[in-house]
């Protein structure tokens, strides 16, 4: 009898010990942030989005059930597939000049450290120089005084009243370049730990470089591709700062970031804008849950 | 060769192979012949250069200079996929994103082979695991994917097959076991196998003929009967088993045997075992060709005679029993004795004599070894015994 008490008291003490008092003391200040920073706005915002106008005054509402405000959908359709276009191309474009970048740092560099190091810093530093200011600095040398462009029209590549600034090249250049350290780091931190023995292990079964690349390689690196374009794609798809005129937008390349802005700040619709804000955010969490269901990285989430 | 299956195995012929790294040479002149069909061993220890060789002959690693030639066609040039070569690696590398037989399928479907499922299927029967073919490499033990490694690269038919220490993360059990599935499954298929190990027991058991690499070199390649009973030098001697040496000068030489003068002692070998016959020559013995005597046995010129020496280490291993002996003149001789009765046949500390038949002695082709630093009766084993001795006694005294 004795001796089965202590077994079961040693086995107990195997298994992690849950709903520890301690545990749930260091989940608080998590548990608050979220409640504080997510829920609350996340509710306030669904109350604001069903607000009707309150007749007395231009730009004030009351609380109501006004499921109609969500037909903004329609008016603003033409936004909100150009905001999904562009994240769709920047994600593209983002991958494709990161995941050469990462295989270099994180594969090919592995025998110089010192080189790896300072590549990683590289990719890091744009982070230390505000993400406006790098805008407004890509704006001015995409503007029709800069020497780029001048240079471009001087040889005849760019037609003399074409402008880069203002149109969607522009926008997609600016949404790719603000957001490659966010594909170059998960990809890198997933090719920094492939096994280049599975490589070695292709080019042994007949496998050509690009058989290896194709068949090992890139589902060896899948979590880090996922994780990339999520981080790339969620917020290229929201963002306001690139598309806007201020910055390298044009009337033209307007995205739904662009008009949740103006509905919010210029015309003081609160409830069309809110309304938008969760018509994005629905979007988004439907894309992003086919495109982790078709990447099989489920894990994930 | 790539479409094709092997029909058999395929000669392996290294011409004057060099293999540099910054800062060491990996492979000297390397000069070696495979004949198709047979199971060769590369042994050595660490360091050796034995897997360069093997990652060389993959064309993992490009050679410095020399050529390598498969079935008589210089592959030296080519990359790996070209090569009518595969490889179990020691890690295995099974790929942890595809399942067993997706592995197994993977080289047969890059050279677009018809029925590259069914030949997987095979292979894994083949190996006994076809049963696990849909799950993923890492639900498998340690020695299920070395099988599925195994499979793997069977399925190809490669002209060469190389494994580079596959046994080497399995346990003792499952390794015996593996080894004489491996020589079976060898003979089955009938393709030459390239074996790195640097277990000597394991090349013996397996390979029709071992190549003993030392520092970059083959230091002796032969039969594993030929190169026990025979080592030509003294990595060979004491890297597969265990020798007993003696270095001495030639003192006499008849029609048949030279002697050599070990401190006093004769010790005789015959020429035809002996690699030199003049100058300082070393000769050895393998411990379990000893026979241990209590009292001065009478001297017979078939046997050769050390003693009286005193026994200064008794380890008892089940099958056999190590003594370690301290003979004044020749320094430590290690008996391997069968254990025939019960208990060991002498204690520590008993005065001894060890003989045995001239016609197992052999002579190696090692210039003489450098002077030893110390006095052959003051090594650092015997200085152990003799402080514990003085310990004892005056702790009896005390």
């Amino acid at each position: 009898m004795a001796f089965a008490a202590f077994a079961t008291e040693t086995a107990k003490e195997q298994t992690p010990r849950r709903g520890g008092k301690i545990a749930l003391l260091l989940l608080v200040p998590g548990l608050l942030y979220l409640g504080l920073f997510f829920l609350v706005p996340l509710f306030s915002l669904v109350f604001t989005s069903l607000q009707a106008p309150s007749g007395v005054n231009f730009g004030q509402f009351e609380a109501a059930f006004k499921i109609e405000n969500y037909a903004v959908f329609g008016q603003y359709s033409e936004q909100i597939l150009r905001s999904f276009l562009y994240a769709v191309l920047a994600t593209v474009f983002a991958l494709l000049f990161s995941y050469p970048l990462a295989y270099f740092i994180g594969v090919k560099a592995r025998p110089w450290p010192l080189l790896q190091n300072l590549m990683l810093v590289l990719v890091i530093a744009p982070f230390f120089i505000s993400f406006l200011l790098r805008t407004i600095a890509w704006k001015s040398m995409l503007s029709d005084e800069s020497p780029f462009v001048t240079g471009l029209k001087a040889i005849s590549l760019l037609a003399p009243d074409a402008h880069i600034t203002g149109t969607p090249f522009a926008v997609v250049f600016g949404l790719t370049y603000n957001f490659i350290p966010f594909m170059t780091l998960p990809l890198y931190a997933s090719l920094e730990r492939l096994d280049t023995r599975y490589l070695e292990a292709g080019s042994d079964l007949y496998a050509k470089p690009f058989t290896t690349f194709r068949t090992v390689t890139i589902p060896l690196s899948m979590p880090g591709i996922v994780s990339g374009v999520l981080l790339t794609f969620i917020p290229a798809a929201g963002d306001y700062v690139n598309a806007s005129r201020e910055f390298l937008g044009g009337t033209g390349t307007a995205m739904i970031g662009n008009v949740i802005e103006s509905n919010f700040l210029l015309s003081n619709n609160y409830p069309a804008a809110a309304a938008l804000s969760i018509i994005l955010m629905l979007a988004i969490l439907v894309i992003v849950l086919v495109y982790v269901r078709v990447s099989g990285t489920k894990d994930l989430l | 060769m790539a479409g094709a299956f092997a029909e058999a195995g395929a000669d392996l012929e290294l011409v004057d192979l060099h293999k540099r790294f910054p800062g060491f040479t990996a492979i000297e002149e390397m000069n070696l012949v495979i004949p198709a069909g047979s199971f060769f061993a590369l042994l050595g220890p660490s360091g050796c250069g034995k897997t360069t060789t093997l990652r060389l002959v993959a064309g993992l690693e490009e050679a410095t200079s020399g050529r390598i030639l498969i079935g008589g066609k210089d592959v030296t040039e080519t990359k790996p996929y070209q090569r009518p070569v595969n490889t179990v690696f020691q890690s295995y590398a099974l790929f942890p994103h595809m399942s067993v037989i997706d592995n197994v399928a993977f080289g047969l479907r890059r050279r677009g082979i018809s029925d590259a499922k069914g030949k997987s299927h095979e292979a894994l029967a083949l190996v006994e695991l076809d049963h696990l073919s849909a799950r993923r490499p890492a639900q498998l033990s340690g020695g299920q994917q070395q099988r599925v490694a195994l499979a793997r690269a069977i399925v190809n038919r490669p002209a060469l097959l190389l494994l580079d220490e596959p046994l080497g993360a399995l346990d003792l059990k499952l390794r015996r076991q593996m080894q004489l599935e491996l020589k079976s499954i060898q003979d089955e298929v009938g393709l030459t196998f390239l074996h790195v190990t640097h277990d000597q027991e394991e090349a013996m058991t397996m390979a029709d003929t071992v190549a003993v690499m030392n520092k970059g070199r083959i230091e002796q390649l032969g039969a594993p009967e030929m190169l026990y009973e025979l080592p030509r030098t003294a990595f060979v001697a004491n890297f597969l088993g265990q020798s007993n040496l003696f270095t001495g000068p030639v003192s006499g030489t008849t029609a048949t045997s030279i002697a050599v003068d070990v401190e006093g002692t004769r010790i005789v070998v015959p020429k035809a075992r002996a690699e030199r016959h003049t100058g300082t020559v070393t000769v050895g013995v393998r411990p379990e060709k000893l026979t241990l005597h209590t009292e001065a046995p009478e001297v017979d010129s078939s046997r050769n005679l050390l003693g009286p020496g005193r026994v200064i280490d008794v380890s008892f291993s089940g099958v056999s029993t190590q003594y370690i002996l301290a003979v004044p003149g020749a320094g430590t001789v290690t008996v391997f004795a069968q254990n025939m009765g019960v208990g060991p046949l002498v204690a520590d500390g008993a005065e001894v004599w060890v003989s045995w038949s001239v016609d197992h002695g052999f002579g190696l082709e090692d210039e003489a070894p450098p002077a030893p630093r110390f006095d052959a009766d003051t090594d650092t084993a015997t200085i152990a015994v003799q402080k514990k001795r003085a310990l004892m006694s005056e702790l009896e005294e005390a």
